[in-house]
């Protein structure tokens, strides 16, 4: 069957739109995700709470099965993490952590963003790993530079000092 | 009318009118429109056979997967490169051609019943076509590939179903790993490979899947895809720092479109659209509706088994079991759950010509709200009542342009539930009983509700399908003409042309000796 001239004009200009629509919102209108001048920092911990431990007394290590003998009786249960954050003295975040689990004997984590304008700041991040301990046990604080468009990460790792700037 | 109703109805009139507009161009059979699933299905084996390729290519390890991706865009641009772009733009004309069949199928009422099951398993495909394109953009491993996948990771965060938050695995750059875009890649093949075998189970109880377009439109679509691949080839932007936000995103709205919307509103309120949007699907079959038509009935002594209607139905509503009478022969047994109650069966069984001298015309399988006997008595009754110089018998269709205005002193006019329910021996037996000429109308090629029903009618009537058309029945006094509702001025006028035909062209030498059934008085 022979298509007339007209029809073969429309398809063009159709089979065109189509590919024109596609060829536009594949890569259009384009998207800022921050402003240029901003920066981001992620507060991004992942910790096991502390547990209260006993020491067991040396009867009641007798009583145990030879394999049992451990010297800690740990609740399963961990403790929640108590962190807070400021950012040029004022407080972003603050938060009690609870453990993951249905017996709460998981990891606490935290994931924050915070979009800060570049230039310098002063950061501070407190974390406690025992809620029923006054205080923080881990504190960073310092003042950073950042440039547009910058990620800086706040993390956690025993190995590296506690809590650190990335 | 409820709102959904009206809201349902108006958007077929606008896809209807669409439709016939792009009839003029397209032509009914690569009519885009009429083809969206086959569209879709062609799109997936263009994203399969150039994702072999990249596949075949592409480093997993993180410096090569970068690199190696943007080799074929720079240095091997007139194969690769292509391959790449045809890879993105056969993902965006995917997801375009998947919503215009969600939206269509709605429009059309074709989400409930019988149909029930296309619906339902089609909904699960739309999630994994996202997942595959959305995985598919991280492999590249650019600043927009690090934009998705930490958004995508903050998304499902959100809903706090893993142990740790998965925008962890994206932190630091030490934080990724080779093993993570092997993964991604085994992924993103993983989803494509369901989403065939849920677009198997999507098609399972339909027959004759219409899986690939007309040539024509086939070429079309990829010639449009070929030339936007070329004018617009794919790039990567720059290679993923985690330690850098990606500013001023090249995003594919199409594919990415979650990623800015949840920064833009929130995580919660994209899985509220997105739960909400899956939810509303679920949930439109469930809507209060009419009793459905009764479906198909067999009748076992008049069933020979000849396979006809299990070969015709649109919905493979009809299968062959053994003949409980007749020894060594087959009977037809139609599925209650999958019948459309379109009445292509009746047009399909040999037993349905109304030459069968019984006073009772009952044939082996029936559509029990419009039975062969009372068409058959129908069309006795109004060839009897014709009067005038050329008289017609008109058989329409109720989905397709209303014939009842037709009906006059020289015109007879009958509506079927469907044109393929229309046993072309009827055509000789009116055209025997008084009529001058016949004219079968039924929906727009490609627009038959039940799928097959002007396909089949026409072919039969061509003698290209059984039950076919009588050879003696002359092809002068025989007019189709293909008419939706809103083409009924077109129809008349195709009326009022082959009357004109039948009164200047048409002599009598060709006119069928008559035949009346003993039990019927007709007036000539």
């Amino acid at each position: 069957m022979s298509i007339k001239p007209a029809a073969i004009a429309g398809q063009v200009v159709l089979y065109g739109a189509f590919a024109a629509f596609i060829g536009f919102f594949a890569t259009n209108p384009r998207y800022q995700h921050i402003p240029p001048d901003h920066s981001l920092v992620k507060l991004s911990l992942a910790h096991f709470g502390d547990r209260e431990c006993r020491k067991r007394t040396p009867e009641e290590l007798q009583k145990l099965p030879p394999n049992m003998r451990a010297p800690l009786e740990c609740p399963r249960e961990r403790s929640a993490l108590s962190i807070e954050m400021d950012i040029d003295g004022k407080s972003v975040y603050k938060g009690i952590i609870q453990p993951t689990g249905l017996s709460k004997d998981g990891i606490s984590t935290v994931y924050r963003r915070f979009e800060l304008p570049a230039g310098e700041h002063q950061l501070a991040v407190r974390m406690s790993d025992n809620v029923r301990e006054p205080g923080f046990k881990y504190v960073k604080e310092d003042k950073v530079t950042l440039k547009p468009a910058q990620v800086l990460v706040i993390d956690f790792n025993p190995d590296k000092g506690g809590l650190f700037f990335q | 009318m409820s709102p959904h109703a009206a809201l349902r109805d108006g958007s077929r009139a606008v896809f209807k009118h669409v439709e016939n507009s792009l009839d003029a161009s397209f032509g009914p059979a690569d009519n885009p429109l009429r083809h969206l699933g086959a569209m879709g299905l062609y799109f997936l084996w263009i994203l399969s056979a150039t994702g072999l390729y990249l596949y075949i290519v592409i480093d997993t390890s993180i410096e090569g997967v970068y690199s190696s991706i943007g080799h074929l865009s720079n240095e091997q641009w007139y194969f690769g490169g292509i391959l790449r772009s045809l890879h993105r733009y056969a993902t965006d004309a995917f997801i375009i051609v998947t919503f215009l069949h969600i939206l269509r199928e709605w429009a059309y009422d074709r989400y409930s019943g019988f149909r029930l099951f296309s619906w339902m398993t089609g909904i699960p495909l739309v999630w994994l076509l996202y997942m595959s394109a959305i995985g598919g953009y991280w492999i590249v491993w650019d600043r927009l590939a690090q934009f998705s996948a930490l958004a995508t990771a903050e998304l499902f965060d959100w809903l706090a179903i893993a142990t740790e938050p998965a925008a962890r695995n994206f932190l630091v750059p030490e934080a990724v790993s080779d093993r993570f875009f092997t993964f991604l890649v085994y992924i993103h093949i993983g989803f494509p490979l369901f989403l065939i075998l849920g677009a198997w189970a999507h098609v399972n109880r339909i027959s004759g899947v219409d899986h690939m377009p007309a040539k024509r439109l086939a070429w079309g679509s990829f010639l449009a895809l070929l030339v936007l691949a070329l004018a617009l080839p794919a790039h990567s932007d720059a290679q993923a720092d985690l330690m850098q936000v990606p500013l001023d995103t090249r995003i594919d709205w199409l594919a990415l479109f979650v990623n800015p919307l949840m920064y833009e509103t929130s995580a919660g309120t994209v899985w509220a659209l997105v739960f909400g949007f899956t939810l509303l699907l679920i949930a439109l079959p469930l809507l209060p509706r009419g009793r459905p038509a009764p479906v198909a009935k067999v009748d076992a002594p008049n069933c020979n088994g000849c396979r006809r209607c299990y070969m015709d139905c649109p919905y493979a509503a009809v299968t062959m079991a053994p003949h409980p009478d007749k020894p060594k022969h087959q009977i037809a047994v139609v599925d209650a759950d999958n019948c459309a109650a379109c009445g292509i069966c009746v047009g399909a069984c040999p037993s349905s010509t109304p030459f069968r001298s019984g006073e009772e015309l009952v044939t082996g399988i029936d559509m029990p709200q419009q039975p062969i006997n009372a068409l058959r008595r129908e069309l006795e009754q109004r060839l009897a009542a014709l009067t005038g110089r050329t008289r017609i018998v008109v058989f329409g269709c109720a989905s397709g342009a209303a014939v009842d205005r037709l009906a006059g002193p020289d015109t007879a006019a009958l509506t079927l539930i469907c044109s393929g329910m229309l046993p072309p021996s009827f055509v000789e037996y009116a055209l025997r009983g008084g009529a001058d000429g016949v004219l079968v109308t039924g929906c727009r090629e490609g627009g038959c509700p039940f799928r097959f029903g002007d396909q089949w009618t026409a072919a039969r009537l061509a003698r290209s399908r059984e039950p076919h058309l009588r050879v003696q029945v002359p092809a002068s006094r025989l007019r189709e003409f293909r008419a939706d509702p809103t083409d009924a001025a077109a129809l008349a006028a195709a009326l009022a042309e082959f009357r004109t035909d039948l009164e200047t062209a048409t002599g009598d030498d060709n006119r069928l000796v008559p035949y009346h059934r003993r039990t019927v008085h007709h007036v000539h």
